[in-house]
């Protein structure tokens, strides 16, 4: 259970908006994290602090199969991210980098930017004082998540941690 | 009960029968990675501390979003990537050859039936040939490096049947476009679509590429074509039994079916700056531009660069605006040359770059500026694609692309 | 007193008898050139003047080259500015058609006249026996407001040349030992001129790439006497010259050099000065990363067929970025349809359209960090390649491509 403050995106936030291709050969993402959600919105990187999460609608990080794209969401510390849905590639992505995504098909229309959103992971989301039911990831996906990420789970895999 | 194929596909490799929402670890055949994403693989391959590759004639590495070099730190790409090959045993690397989708089957690795990943979204360009292929992120990408294995979603399927004769100004752009418009662009999210109809049965492979290419714009996970004899022609393997049962099954079940007659497609663009946002050519007549693009994994084929030669024979791009056109390989390269198209498209003022994917990802190749408007040829008109989140993307076939060159201004072939 | 062709086209261009060096004189140019590099800030600075105003559209041509296809939403700006600047002015105009020194010889250079170019390799043009030279964007806008300029009457430092260059050696070689030999400001402020019965062996290729060169030791512009072989090229271009000077056998000349061709051996600049030349021999086995074989200097169909031979039937070393890059529209025409591109294709080059590319180390073919390019371009200062630390060759085409190969610098004969 967490609280997080709402950066509210649109529809078809894709890959190219949220790290364009200018910026993918950076060699870390820290580097990369000013360019964040440059093309439509040049400050928004700056803005968001560690804990706030995303609040978007339909088709959350179509477009390319760039894991930068999450990661760097990730490295700019966004708890979540709840969308009316997600592109497939992006939901991988963002799992395997133990970056939490909720699909939730009323938030979006329910919320401004700015507000305040208690998260209970697998339950629900509060705004307002109106709860807005989530549900769990598949077992194998929580596995993922629940070992921080596919790199983790590989290095238990492999024997190292 | 009846399969889909991508059911069939899946089905084989785990030697099980298999339905939508089973989750399955597959044993994967290919794995693509391109320069751009090679050096996290590579990062994250040994930050699980992986010591050898599960099987590096499996591997296939391809160097094209980033040549050539317009970044200083572009080269650190090749050499990382080259490192790797050389420490795990990989042979297959193209350093200069052309789009790693074209490659792929170009180059004879992905065969019907296969299943492939690649770092790149592009990947389900594969499904041209009957073939599993999708894209997936770095940290996957390591993982399968390590083991062979991926773990996947059995995905429901849309088909999708396409019967009767297409008009001569209309290409396979045109209709993987107008499904795209139809589906949304996260229409087919998490499903797999399966092209068929006597329109598709006639297509060549290359125009098969452009849809299968296409599919993920609409937020699939594959577009598939069963495996025909110019299939079979092409991937340079007999046109056996096996081939011929790669097909969805007459009773297999579907989510969903979207039935079109060919005579009902016209030329169309996908409108700044989503790929769903589909209006005929004709409503769109007179909008000026600026440049156009031919090339990428979509449409950088011999077919592609010959339709537009047709067009622009004799004739010349108008003035102050930019033709740019980037074969997709190396060999489509040479084919255009020995064939002529080449010199007719140079002769019309064409800027005919060197194989790669040039403008299409965004790193030179003819980036464009604020309030500039581009007709292009290939998958994606994101904001800021091509340049400034100001520049209008138009996304187009070939022909249109040619007659639009030559007008200077959006025009139907 | 007698006269040299620079004071001669000096005076023409000033109206006056005569000039010598030394002289301050007023001239009226004939063309202005100006690329991607600069124009924009020259158009800037015009908006900014009180009275913008254009002495005669006619003379200039602005040509895009350094950075096409554009590679950043900068440089695509900066195109805009000059493409709508000249389409409202109705400037001549060429965007992708080739390395603008390669289009101004092409097209529009005439013997006796007075060019500028905002580029330092406007020197060329000498080659047709015409005063190109180089300026920055502030003497180019002076040109462009008021069709004049004046100029230091340059002194001329001569080459006679005498004798054949020896077969697998090139002009390259033979203005890379010069520079050597007079040091990279040896002609600071002169005129290099070139003439005696060793030029008339030279092509015309060969000569754009020696006058080219020779601001590389300072000169303020080359020039060759026009002969036949000049004439014959004019006329297959379609222009006449505009005057035909020589230099009086009294002319004064602050050097004189008696060069023999057959002494040239192939030669190669090392990093990261045009004249720290060495034999080609010398640096026989440095691993390479890239090869480079295009730019003003040597991209014409000439040399591309000297690479083209020496790859036919080879292949570019593993590894090894193998950039070929024609200088212009006509010069990748002609190696279509002779199949030189299908040869240098086969064989793994990377075949390019006619820009600038490396040689100009932005846009197409950057090197990176501690990464080694061999190449026919113009200059291999520390950085102009791409990264601050990566290291520049200079040899023809035929040590680039024979390099290329072997993916270590390698002389041609050698392979």
């Amino acid at each position: 259970m967490f609280e997080a403050k709402i950066w509210k995106l649109g529809d078809d936030i894709d890959t190219d908006i949220i790290l364009p291709t200018e910026y993918l050969a950076f060699d870390t993402v820290e580097k990369m994290k000013p360019y964040a959600f440059s093309p439509l919105r040049q400050d928004l990187a700056g803005m968001i602090k560690p804990g706030d999460m995303i609040v978007a609608g339909n088709n959350f990080g179509c477009g390319s199969s760039r894991e930068q794209a999450p990661e760097v969401v990730k490295a700019l510390g966004v708890s979540c991210i709840v969308a009316k849905s997600f592109a497939r590639i992006f939901f991988r992505n963002a799992i395997n980098n133990g970056l939490l995504l909720i699909e939730q098909p009323d938030l979006y229309d329910n919320v401004k930017e700015g507000e305040v959103a208690k998260v209970e992971p697998g339950k629900e989301i509060i705004v307002n004082g109106k709860s807005y039911e989530i549900a769990n990831l598949p077992e194998n996906l929580m596995e993922i998540l629940d070992a921080g990420g596919l790199v983790k789970a590989m290095r238990k895999r492999n024997g190292l941690d | 009960m009846g399969h889909t194929l991508i059911e069939k596909i899946i089905g084989k490799k785990v030697g099980h029968e298999v339905k939508p929402g089973d989750i399955v670890t597959v044993d994967v055949d290919w794995c693509m990675i391109d320069d751009i994403m090679a050096p996290f693989a590579v990062q994250k391959f040994h930050e699980m501390g992986f010591s050898k590759v599960y099987n590096p004639d499996k591997i296939v590495l391809i160097y094209d979003h980033f040549l050539p070099a317009t970044q200083v730190d572009d080269s650190r790409h090749f050499r990382v990537a080259d490192e790797f090959a050389e420490k795990y045993g990989i042979k297959s690397v193209h350093r200069t050859d052309g789009i790693c989708h074209q490659l792929m089957t170009e180059a004879g690795y992905v065969k019907p039936g296969d299943i492939a990943f690649g770092t790149d979204s592009h990947t389900v360009t594969y499904g041209c040939v009957g073939a599993f292929s999708t894209g997936i992120g770095y940290t996957e990408m390591a993982g399968i490096l390590g083991t062979g294995q991926l773990w996947i979603k059995v995905p429901e399927t849309i088909k999708v049947e396409i019967d009767g004769t297409l008009s001569g100004n209309v290409t396979s752009k045109d209709i993987i476009l107008r499904i795209i418009g139809d589906l949304t662009a996260s229409g087919a999210t998490y499903q797999a679509i399966e092209f068929t109809g006597s329109t598709v049965d006639s297509m060549s492979v290359a125009s098969r590429m452009t849809m299968s290419n296409m599919s993920v714009e609409a937020g699939a996970k594959c577009g598939l074509f069963a495996p025909d004899e110019k299939t079979c022609d092409y991937c340079r393997i007999p046109y056996d039994d096996e081939m011929k049962a790669l097909r969805g099954d007459d009773n297999a079940t579907y989510s969903k079916v979207l039935q079109y007659r060919a005579e009902d497609f016209v030329p169309v663009c996908a409108c700044p700056s989503l790929v769903d946002n589909i209006k005929p050519v004709s409503e769109l007549k007179g909008t000026k531009v600026n440049q156009v693009f031919l090339g990428s994994c979509t449409n950088g084929r011999l077919e592609d660069l010959r339709t537009a030669a047709t067009i622009l024979k004799g004739k010349h791009v108008a003035d102050y605006v930019k033709l740019i056109v980037t074969p997709a390989s190396r060999k489509i390269y040479r084919e255009a040359l020995a064939d002529g198209t080449l010199g007719i498209l140079s002769d019309a003022g064409a800027i005919i770059t060197t194989p790669g994917c040039g403008l299409c990802c965004g790193r030179g190749g003819g980036i464009l500026s604020d309030d500039e408007v581009v007709v292009a040829t290939n998958n994606r008109n994101f904001l800021g694609r091509m340049g400034t989140s100001k520049v209008k993307i138009y996304l187009a076939s070939p022909a249109t692309a040619a007659a639009t060159a030559i007008a200077g201004e959006i025009t139907e072939a | 007193m007698g006269m040299t062709m620079a004071e001669k086209i000096i005076a023409a261009a000033a109206g006056v008898e005569s000039c010598k060096a030394g002289d301050i004189e007023t001239v009226t140019i004939d063309k202005l050139m100006s690329n991607d590099g600069t124009t924009h800030l020259t158009i800037d600075m015009y908006n900014n003047l009180k009275n913008p105003h254009i002495a005669d559209t006619s003379k200039l041509v602005w040509i895009i080259d350094h950075n096409i296809p554009a590679d950043s939403p900068k440089t695509a700006a900066s195109h805009k500015k000059m493409r709508d600047f000249a389409k409202e002015h109705g400037i001549t105009f060429y965007e992708g058609e080739g390395v603008c020194h390669q289009v101004m010889m092409e097209k529009h250079v005439r013997p006796g006249e007075l060019i500028f170019g905002a580029d330092s390799h406007t020197c060329a043009y000498g080659a047709l026996g015409a005063f190109g030279t180089g300026v920055g964007c502030t003497d180019y806008l002076y040109g462009m407001v008021t069709g004049t300029s004046w100029l230091l009457v340059p002194e001329t430092i001569r080459f006679n040349l005498h004798g054949k260059l020896n077969k697998g050696v090139y002009a390259r070689d033979l203005i890379l030992t010069i520079i050597g030999r007079i040091s990279a400001n040896g002609a600071n402020y002169k005129a290099m001129e070139f003439a005696g019965e060793g030029l008339h062996e030279l092509s015309i290729a060969d000569r754009i790439s020696i006058c080219n060169l020779c601001v590389e030791a300072g000169a303020k512009t080359a020039l060759m006497e026009v002969d036949d072989v000049a004439l014959e090229y004019l006329e297959a271009h379609g222009r006449q010259p505009k005057a035909l000077y020589k230099s009086d056998e009294d002319a004064v000349f602050s050097e004189v050099f008696d060069i023999d061709l057959s002494e040239i051996q192939p030669i190669v600049a090392k990093p990261h000065f045009v004249d720290n030349v060495v034999p080609a021999k010398e640096c026989e086995g440095v691993k390479i990363d890239e090869a480079f074989l295009g730019s003003c200097n040597n991209g014409r169909i000439e040399d591309l067929r000297v690479g083209a031979q020496v790859i036919k039937g080879k292949h570019v070393a593993d590894k090894v970025r193998f950039l070929v890059v024609p200088a212009s529209r006509d010069v990748y025409k002609q190696a279509l349809e002779e199949g030189l591109l299908d040869i240098f294709m086969e064989a793994g080059a990377m075949v390019m359209n006619p820009n600038c590319s490396v040689c100009w180390g932005a846009c197409q073919g950057v090197i990176g960090e501690g990464e080694t390019l061999i190449s026919t371009g113009t200059r291999n200062f520390k950085g102009r390649a791409g990264h601050k630390d990566s290291f520049v060759y200079l040899a023809s085409a035929a040590t680039v491509t024979a390099s290329a190969i072997r993916g270590c610098i390698t002389v041609a004969e050698d392979l």
